[in-house]
């Protein structure tokens, strides 16, 4: 691939005339590029136009065709193979086949081979479904179209997979991207676009991209008939944000930078079309440079049940060395003697001369002998399970989210147990857990709170004290309770202003319930995107009627003309749309818009708004002229504009962060300060972004003067410039006047805070990681209730030491700096926890980066955990997977990792569980992922109700396994001590065969597929049933160990029982005496119906499939024993008759069943009655509950356990509202009983009433 | 939001229980079955105090009569064992009974007296019962050809048969293998006060072996005729299917000590009567230490002399009994009311039995 040294004549200039912008990072890169254009890594050459010279040596680049699938038709055979026989168990039956093939092996090879392909046979077959599924979802990315320039200036659509290196592209707005292209121009003169890489990165803000100037002039489908060029550039790899090359055209070069490359599964955003060069196609591309190949998971329990396996393998090998030892012994020393076996003739396994050789040879006939006691059906039992527990996953309606017409996929089934046993959820935020969705919800203005309603926390908190009061007042005096009548106990209004609590009558709080839910919905749907804004005083021209009108023009004319952002044409009405860098000031405009003032049109210079005038009541059009912009960036935290009215005034238009504003003000301008702030932290403890807003009006000799230093600054190059332009708008923004804050909400999911709250009773820790800003990232903790202002927040940042120093010397220093700061926490923390103070951490990426090295992260890691909630915000994809890894490895619990964009991919494959959010557009995420959902909030019931059923039910099916296989197994080891442990087998070969595969597979399918503890309601219900996964006590030691005992036990019981009852008598009034076909038989039928039997006692939710399974199987036995018997004497051996004219016959036959399965099943039945009596698990309980019908008797007793079970949570909605109620009862004691007042003659009754919400 | 434990019941299925008119959407909602919605109608019984207390009395009221009917059966079964192997020896060859059993010269024949203790019902089941002798001994059983025994033309088969498969010119052995090459070879004469006592030694195998099993164009050939001969030998003109005594054997016995049918008596015997049995003890035990018993036994519905089951019956009944009785004891003193919230694990101490 590397280009020919020479062939192509190569002029290389700089292009000094043309940087992009003033703000454009310094290139940092010593080497000149056009030193390395060429060598070894930068050898790649595109000739744009030309896509047929890539179809041959040397420029031949691989196709478009991009593939997720693990096998080929080729491959599939040989490497699902291996993979099967990389399981211990599955090796082993695979050596054991292979020895049945000799004489070694004590069964005929069918009953060992039979079972084993059809075992890895279904697994491989799983895995060939599994991949095709994989094999379609490429499919349909592949299939894309994009429109590809075919020449003449013709475009036609192709499917992604057929474009090549060197094709020109046209790619419309909102497509995305099908290759890494170089952008050569846009439906912008300059040559801008703008692009959303949120899948790559998961940053929300769109990214401006901009051509070269030479090929800017090839904007139209005709121009490029004769567009050529050709690229050098650097050869693919995965790093998303540095790309070098050259572009040559007419005999220039251009160099190309990552600016004037659009990396493929971006979105063109805000720009009509781009037309682009592909110079990276399918596997070259970044983003698939970027992704790793998913690691395959196993859950915890399947690894542990590896673990089982080896205690059941040295079961096995302890056996058959017992085996074959005591034979040795015996052919060494009694058995020569025994004549009828003329061991005198040579014979390898008893061979008195060679003991030691004979009992090599006996140990491994016992090796294949006892293999019964290796579950060989368990891997492909569990499998045929888990794929149709993933299909009643993915059919559960009530996992289907109607807006995207989705539903929830498991897409590999092998961790659905794993589900059940999460405790740690970590969450990305943008599209995960909000929806990127910017709305205004609430304003400030000159002092006053517009479009407040109660909280939702207030109203849970009232309602919470009232019931507890109405409870208290009940036990006092019942009658003095009811008489009382509506009261209300109303506190004097603090600073917040909206906090209160009222006791009322219950009929009362039925109302208000009602009404609440009103408000719920009102919250959730408005009707025009992006403003979800509730108060009559603004709205419809209200507000000009106030007497500081002046102020609220004022705050409105910022939300219209301070920012970046430019009016689209809608067809609907005279409404506009807007577009703008940040979702943010989209919402503001179009707030503006609703509130009459309507920012129409933007040129160069001129901004034009259309505003509702307060005397005429008309709309005019007015003319402000654009002076200065002063840009928002993260450290100046505010932006301003600087514009001159009609009339000449000068203003400048500021909003930004308060804390920024509040230091800029001027003495006259403080005039809303307090109630403004107030408003503020009440915004932010609803979890609202909020900005504040303010003014200044310039004199035109000032503003020229400053004008003149600004524009100086502007056009200086050189390091000092960012300097200068800092200290020349500190100058500008200052004694500023207040006019209030805006509230913007990020809006939340559709029952985000609902979930997150039963996650946190159900015991799970939450912890955000996102790459977006701190202040969003603290905002979103708001809303979603993982932070509450009455949380201990602890912000570990990194101490910027900018200045003196190499980079490892502030390294080390940021180090001791955050060490001191993690310890000062921690101590912190141990003082606080006395007190039961929940905390929080924040981090924000750089502290992390260096938090999470290895000498300090464990200290960083211990602090984490011990926190209620953790946020780490401006985290990079790279970090989210470094945090999930050590969380994962430092705590030893299971993490589950869920995030919608290709940021999260790592930490989705990172995690135990990795879950991607499929209702958004991309797909890297879901493609990574081990399950998709299309919202967050059927996270609670995939959980809670799906991952609670699938532990149980895979622990129970595990266990039940082990037992049922023990139980088989070791009849035929105790067998071997009447038989002088010479390897004779009990049973005949095809009743060996039947049992795993024929006997015994379904019921415990059935139980694997259907169990339920409790419905799915109840696990909703009690939360806290949950917990039972996160202690993992289904599948804990002490219950391996029990079932192996209790196998243990009921295999002796059946032996001894069947060869005592069928010892030397006769069995059958005809006289006849056993043999041992008999033994066999009536043993194996014993067998059968204890193992049938058991699992009915295990089962606690019986359908009729459970029902037709377990007795259809024993049903079965008997119609396999009557087949197989009519069979020719040839084929079944001595199965011959064996019970229509043997056992069938004798009543002791029955008789000898019926003892057994009862004696043998007695041991568990009482084991599990004591423990019910005495130490009953919480499910239990429940199934109690529920059976005797307390909910629906004992009403108060159920709701009351219900509220018990919830954990008490420290994040989460109910957690506000206990730390709420909690503090208006401490301010009740406070207050005392002065407070109490007429409901009715309450102001804030009256509010209420008047509030449009409670009509 | 409102108090989510009121309302999750109905809360976690709200939008999902409106019907939606979109024809497009309905395509790819998931279909609404009872199975894959898993709320298929289910019975979902739990061990409450009742069910426990009634399902062990119910075991009790079950096990003990028909314990007590089995126990009755083997009690009225009547049976004679006698174990003759030791007292067959004469007194000369007391220490060397391997030599005795192992001459050809001497004489094997051995003179019994049995007593009935009570009427003996006609059938009177005779049998023959080796001690320590592993039939079931894996080298043992593998050594027989089935195919062999069953046709004529597959008499050359006999892979699995060694050591017994060839006479020494490399002609089959039929019936081959070790099973058949150590038959069994003691014969009993039975008389009741001199006069003989008939029995009969037909129909003593199972059906299936005499008709399906063993061909009855298969003869003996080339047996007991090698170096070593090991145990009967067989009439070469009868065919397999009719020497009922070598299929009995070819039956191999599941446990080391076991009994063979010999034959039947057809004739009651009184109480008191003296039977004598004249036993050609030819077989070697002793060898090996194996006892030999002679049985004479009736049989009842259940078949021969064995308490085990009625006794087992009685105990696991008895068991049943008493723990629902100690249940009953439990529940009266140390109630547990059922569904009892304070066992919830969340209303426990956090450090008790959080199983």
């Amino acid at each position: 691939m590397r280009e020919p040294s020479g062939r192509t004549k190569r002029k290389i200039r700089w292009s000094k005339l043309y940087t992009f912008s003033c703000f454009r990072p310094p290139n940092t890169d010593p080497v000149p590029i056009e030193n390395r254009i060429g060598r070894p890594g930068f050898s790649r050459v595109v000739f744009c136009n030309n896509p047929h010279l890539h179809r041959m040596k040397p420029h031949k680049y691989p196709t478009n065709y991009v593939s997720t699938t693990k096998y080929n038709v080729v491959t599939f055979l040989p490497r699902s193979l291996f993979e099967q026989f990389r399981r211990v168990a599955n090796l082993y039956f695979l050596l054991a086949a292979v020895l049945s093939l000799t004489s070694l092996a004590p069964f005929t090879p069918p009953s060992l081979i039979v079972p084993l392909v059809f075992v890895v046979g279904i697994s491989m077959l799983k895995e060939a479904v599994e991949d095709w599924h994989r094999f379609l979802q490429d499919l349909e990315v592949n299939s894309r179209v994009v429109k590809t320039h075919i020449g003449d200036g013709v475009f036609v659509e192709k499917a992604w997979q057929q474009v090549s290196v060197g094709d020109i592209v046209k790619v419309q707005k909102d497509q995305y991207f099908p290759g890494d292209l170089l952008l050569l121009s846009s439906s912008y003169e300059d040559g801008v676009c703008y692009v959303e890489t949120m899948n790559l990165d998961g940053e929300t803000n769109l990214k401006a991209k901009r051509c070269v100037e030479a090929t800017l002039g090839l904007n139209e489908d005709a121009t490029m008939n004769r567009f050529e060029a050709s690229i050098y550039c650097e050869d693919p790899n995965p790093n998303l944000y540095s790309f070098m090359g050259n572009l040559e055209f007419e005999n220039e070069s251009h160099p190309l930078s990552t600016a004037q490359v659009l990396l493929r599964d971006s979105k063109l955003r805000n720009t009509e079309y781009i037309y682009g060069v592909v110079i990276f196609t399918g596997p070259d591309t970044k983003t698939v440079r970027n992704s790793m190949k998913s690691p395959s998971k196993r859950s915890r329990i399947e690894r542990k049940m590896d673990r089982v396996i080896y205690v059941l393998f040295s079961m096995l090998i302890l056996i058959s060395l017992v085996t074959s030892m005591a034979s040795a012994v015996l052919v060494s020393s009694q058995m020569t003697s025994w004549w009828y076996l003329r061991l005198q003739d040579k014979d390898l396994f008893f061979s008195p001369s060679k003991p030691v050789l004979s009992a090599i040879m006996q140990f491994i006939r016992a090796l294949v002998l006892y293999g019964y006691l290796i579950p060989i059906s368990l891997y492909v039992s569990i499998e045929v399970v888990k794929v149709l527990q993933a299909v009643l996953i993915n059919n559960d309606i009530q996992m289907f989210d109607e807006a995207t017409c989705q539903s929830v996929r498991a897409r590999t089934s092998n961790l659905n147990e794993e589900l059940g046993q999460v405790s740690i959820i970590l969450s990305d935020k943008t599209g995960t857990l909000t929806c990127n969705q910017m709305e205004f919800r609430k304003c400030s203005i000159a002092g006053v709170s517009y479009g407040g309603d109660l909280n939702e926390v207030d109203l849970a908190a009232s309602r919470r004290m009232n019931s507890d009061m109405v409870a208290y007042r009940s036990s006092v005096d019942e009658s003095d309770a009811m008489s009382q009548g509506i009261e209300i106990c109303e506190f004097p209004e603090d600073d917040i202003g909206n906090q209160m609590g009222y006791v009322g009558a219950p009929e009362y709080l039925e109302s208000l319930n009602l009404k609440n839910q009103k408000i719920s919905d009102v919250h959730r749907e408005s009707s025009i995107k992006g403003f979800n804004f509730q108060d009559d005083r603004l709205m419809d021209g209200q507000w000009t009627r106030y007497s500081n009108v002046y102020h609220m023009t004022m705050f409105f004319k910022v939300m219209a003309l301070c920012h970046t952002g430019i009016p689209i044409e809608d067809d609907r009405a005279d409404k506009l749309k807007f577009e703008a860098e940040s979702p943010e000031e989209v919402a503001f405009l179009i707030a503006a818009q609703e509130f009459g003032i309507q920012f129409c049109k933007r040129t160069q210079s001129v901004m034009v708004l259309k505003e509702l005038d307060r005397d005429s009541g008309s709309v005019l059009e007015r003319e402000y002229k654009l002076l200065n912009l002063l840009e928002f960036s993260s450290s100046r935290k505010r932006m301003s504009v600087i514009v001159s009215t009609q009339d000449g005034q000068i203003i400048l238009l500021c909003k930004g962060a308060d804390s920024i504003i509040f230091e800029r003000l001027a003495d006259d301008g403080k005039s809303y300060e307090e109630a403004t702030s107030s408003h503020l932290l009440c915004y932010a403890e609803d979890g609202f972004r909020a900005l504040a807003f303010a003014y200044r009006t310039i004199e035109r000799a000032e503003y020229e003067h400053w004008d003149s230093v600004f524009t100086k600054a502007k056009t200086t190059v050189g390091p000092e410039r960012d300097e200068l332009l800092e200290s020349a708008s500190e100058m500008i923004e200052k004694d500023l006047i207040l006019l209030g804050a805006a509230a913007i909400e990020d809006k939340l999911q559709k029952g985000v805070p609902e979930c997150i709250d039963k996650l946190a009773q159900a015991g799970l820790k939450i912890w955000l990681l996102t790459g977006d800003k701190k202040e969003t990232a603290i905002n979103i903790g708001f809303a979603c209730s993982l932070l509450r202002q009455d949380m201990a927040q602890f912000h570990l940042s990194s101490v910027k030491d900018s200045g003196c120093g190499n980079q490892s010397e502030a390294i080390l220093a940021a180090k001791k700096a955050l060490v001191s700061q993690i310890e000062s926490f921690s101590q912190g923390i141990q003082v606080e926890n006395k007190k039961h103070m929940p905390f929080a951490l924040v981090v924000d990426g750089q502290a992390l980066e260096i938090a999470l090295r290895s000498d300090v992260k464990d200290q960083f890691l211990r602090l984490a955990v011990e926190c209620s909630s953790v946020i780490c915000c401006r985290v990079s994809p790279k970090q989210k997977a470094l945090i999930t890894r050590l969380v994962k490895e430092f705590t030893g619990k299971t993490t589950l990792a869920i995030g919608d964009g290709a940021n999260d991919v790592g930490m989705i494959q990172e995690a135990d569980i990795g879950v991607g959010i499929s209702g958004m557009e991309g797909m890297q995420a879901v493609m990574a992922s081990d399950f998709s959902l299309p919202q967050f909030r059927f996270l609670e019931r995939l959980l809670i109700v799906h991952g609670h059923w699938c532990y149980k039910r895979i622990s129970k099916m595990i266990l039940y396994f082990i037992y049922k296989n023990i139980v088989f197994g070791l009849t035929l080891f105790y067998y071997e001590f009447y038989t002088s442990f010479s390897g004779q087998v009990l049973y005949d070969d095809w009743y060996m065969t039947a049992f795993n595969v024929l006997l015994t597979s379904l019921p415990v399918i059935s139980l694997g597929v259907l169990e339920q503890d409790v419905p799915s309601d109840v696990c909703h219900q009690f939360p806290a049933l949950y917990q039972q996964g996160q202690r993992g006590i289904c599948f804990s030691w002490k219950r391996i160990i029990s079932w192996i005992i209790n196998g243990a036990i009921a295999s002796l019981i059946i032996f001894l029982s069947t060869i005592h009852a069928l010892s030397s008598a006769a069995f059958s009034e005809k006289g006849n005496v056993a043999d041992i076909a008999h033994l066999g038989t009536i043993t194996y039928t014993c067998v059968i119906w204890t193992v049938n039997c058991q699992i009915a006692l295990v089962i606690s939710h019986f359908t009729w499939i459970q029902h037709l399974f377990i007795w259809g199987s024993i049903l079965l036995w008997y119609i396999f024993l009557l087949a197989y018997g009519a069979l020719p004497p040839s084929y079944s051996n001595t199965g011959f008759h064996v019970l229509t004219e043997a056992i069938g016959r004798a009543p002791s036959f029955w008789i000898i069943t019926l003892l057994v399965v009862v004696a043998s099943l007695l041991p568990y039945f009482v084991y599990m009655a004591l423990q019910r009596t005495f130490y009953p698990m919480d499910d239990h309980v429940i199934q109690e509950m529920k059976h005797c019908k307390k909910d629906v008797f004992d009403k108060q007793m159920w709701l009351r356990e219900q509220r018990n079970s919830k954990r008490t949570t420290q994040v989460g909605f109910s957690a506000r509202v206990d730390a709420k109620t909690h503090h208006l009862k401490e301010a009740m004691q406070q207050s005392g009983a002065s407070i109490y007042r007429s409901f009715t003659n309450s102001p804030i009754y009256k509010t209420l009433r008047s509030s449009p919400l409670f009509q | 939001m409102v108090e989510r434990g009121e309302t999750s019941s109905t809360g976690g299925s709200d939008g999902t229980q409106d019907p939606f008119p979109s024809a497009k959407k309905i395509t790819k909602r998931p279909k609404y079955s009872r199975f894959t919605q898993q709320e298929l109608p289910a019975c979902k019984p739990i061990l409450t105090p009742g069910w426990v207390i009634t399902a062990l009395i119910l075991v009790g009221v079950i096990f003990i009569p028909i314990g007590l009917a089995s126990l009755f059966a083997s009690q009225r079964v009547v049976e004679i064992v006698d174990r003759y192997d030791e007292d067959c020896i004469p007194p000369s060859f007391k220490d060397r009974a391997l030599g005795f059993i192992q001459d050809d010269n001497t004489d094997k024949t051995c003179i019994r007296k049995l007593t009935v203790p009570k009427l003996m019902k006609s059938p009177i089941y005779v049998y023959y019962q080796l001690s320590n002798f592993y039939q079931n001994h894996r080298r043992y059983v593998k050594s027989r050809s089935d195919k062999q025994l069953r046709s004529r033309k597959d008499e050359s088969k006999t892979t699995n048969c060694e050591p017994e498969a060839f006479a020494g010119d490399k002609q089959p052995i039929v019936p081959c293998g070790l099973i058949a090459w150590s038959l069994f070879n003691d014969t009993y004469k039975f008389s009741v006060t001199n006069q003989p006592l008939a029995v009969n030694k037909r129909n003593i195998a199972w059906d299936s072996d005499r008709e399906h099993k063993f061909g009855s164009d298969v003869y003996p050939k080339n047996f007991q005729n090698g170096r070593l001969i090991g145990g009967a030998k067989l009439n070469s003109s009868i065919p397999l299917n009719e020497q009922e005594d070598l299929i009995v054997w070819m039956r191999t016995a599941a446990l080391p000590t076991f009994r063979k049918l010999y034959g039947r008596i057809e004739v009651d015997l009184e109480a008191g009567k003296e039977i004598t049995v004249m036993i050609q003890n030819n077989y070697n035990t002793y060898d090996f230490g194996g006892k030999k018993h002679l049985v004479l036994s009736t049989t009842s519905w259940l078949g021969g002399k064995n308490d085990f089951l009625g006794a087992a019956y009685l105990a696991v009944g008895g068991i049943c009994l008493f723990l629902a009785v100690a249940f009953i004891l439990v529940y009266v003193l140390k109630p547990r009311p059922l569904g009892d919230p304070s066992y919830l694990s969340w209303n426990r101490n956090p450090l008790g039995h959080l199983n």
